[in-house]
């Protein structure tokens, strides 16, 4: 019963905090209602039983991605009220195209029926024995390890990635240059004079 | 416990509305990378809703990996929106044809 009603509250909450996101006129609004969206999508992901899943959109989404696009949308000087301008002239079209989406999709859902999966044919069957987290960990760790890396080999594209795009560098500033330190020799940097009395050494 | 049928309606009808947003703000780039973002959710709780049904991590496991290459994607996204912006000043894609593609 409880169940129930969480389920309902939450997918509520999720669908009007989206459509929210893609309807608000002020993108800071936007951003805090996808918070609001992701929030509720983990709090699903608890009733189904995936903790884990839960806690990585909580940490992932909301703690990283959302700040990441507050920050952008903070920074850029953008004048946001023009920019809706094809809003009014794309809402009928754009409605109307959803609609038969999501009526093809429910449709689609409604007259789907298992295949005959077997349990021995799973993957990873779960078991009841453990908690949720600690058998992705071991799935992870074991069995998906290659992917697991190659997940984290992708984030580390991503992080130089974006960090090379968005880095310029300054003008005016004095920056050690290892290379040509190196390359220095003595003979190039010091020079012996003997200069005569009363003669000065021109530099 | 709650029917699959009910987790995969709210799933479609969030990526119906990601759908919606990349089509109504043609003009705000900021928002099509949320409207994605949203998609892709959609997307994890369909994982994860049949992951639980059928008894299988793998859906899971999966998730997190839909997961991470989203947040790769919109760190990529918002790092070529900084530098669009500082080179044009604005971010409106109608005019983003500088490579004449």
């Amino acid at each position: 019963m409880i169940q129930t009603i969480a389920f309902y509250m939450f997918a509520s909450v999720l669908l009007a905090s989206a459509a929210l996101t893609v309807l608000s006129r002020n993108p800071v609004h936007s951003v805090l209602w996808l918070i609001l969206a992701f929030f509720n999508a983990a709090g699903l992901m608890l009733i189904l039983g995936a903790e884990f899943i839960a806690m990585l959109l909580v940490i992932v989404y909301v703690g990283a991605v959302a700040v990441l696009f507050l920050f952008v949308v903070m920074m850029l000087d953008i004048d946001f009220a023009e920019m809706r301008a094809g809003f009014v002239k794309y809402l009928p079209i754009g409605v109307l195209l959803a609609i038969i989406l999501a009526a093809e999709l429910i449709f689609a859902m409604g007259s789907w029926s298992a295949g005959n999966i077997q349990l021995a044919q799973r993957a990873a069957p779960v078991d009841a024995t453990t908690s949720n987290i600690q058998q992705i960990g071991e799935l992870l760790y074991t069995r998906y390890i290659f992917l697991f890396e190659t997940a984290g080999i992708i984030l580390l594209v991503a992080m130089i990635g974006a960090i090379v795009l968005t880095h310029r560098p300054r003008k005016g500033v004095k920056r050690q240059d290892v290379s040509a330190q190196n390359a220095r020799r003595p003979q190039d940097a010091t020079r012996l004079v003997n200069p005569g009395v009363g003669q000065g050494v021109e530099l | 416990m709650i029917g699959i049928g009910h987790y995969l309606v709210v799933s479609s009808i969030l990526f119906v509305l990601g759908v919606l947003g990349i089509f109504i703000n043609r003009k705000n780039i900021i928002i099509i990378l949320m409207a994605i973002e949203l998609i892709l959710l959609s997307v994890n709780i369909n994982l994860v809703a049949f992951s639980a049904y059928l008894g299988d991590l793998a859906g899971q496991v999966f998730a997190m990996f839909v997961l991470t290459v989203a947040a790769g994607e919109s760190a990529i996204g918002l790092a070529i929106i900084v530098i669009y912006f500082r080179g044009r000043g604005t971010i409106a894609v109608d005019d983003a044809n500088r490579m004449k593609g």
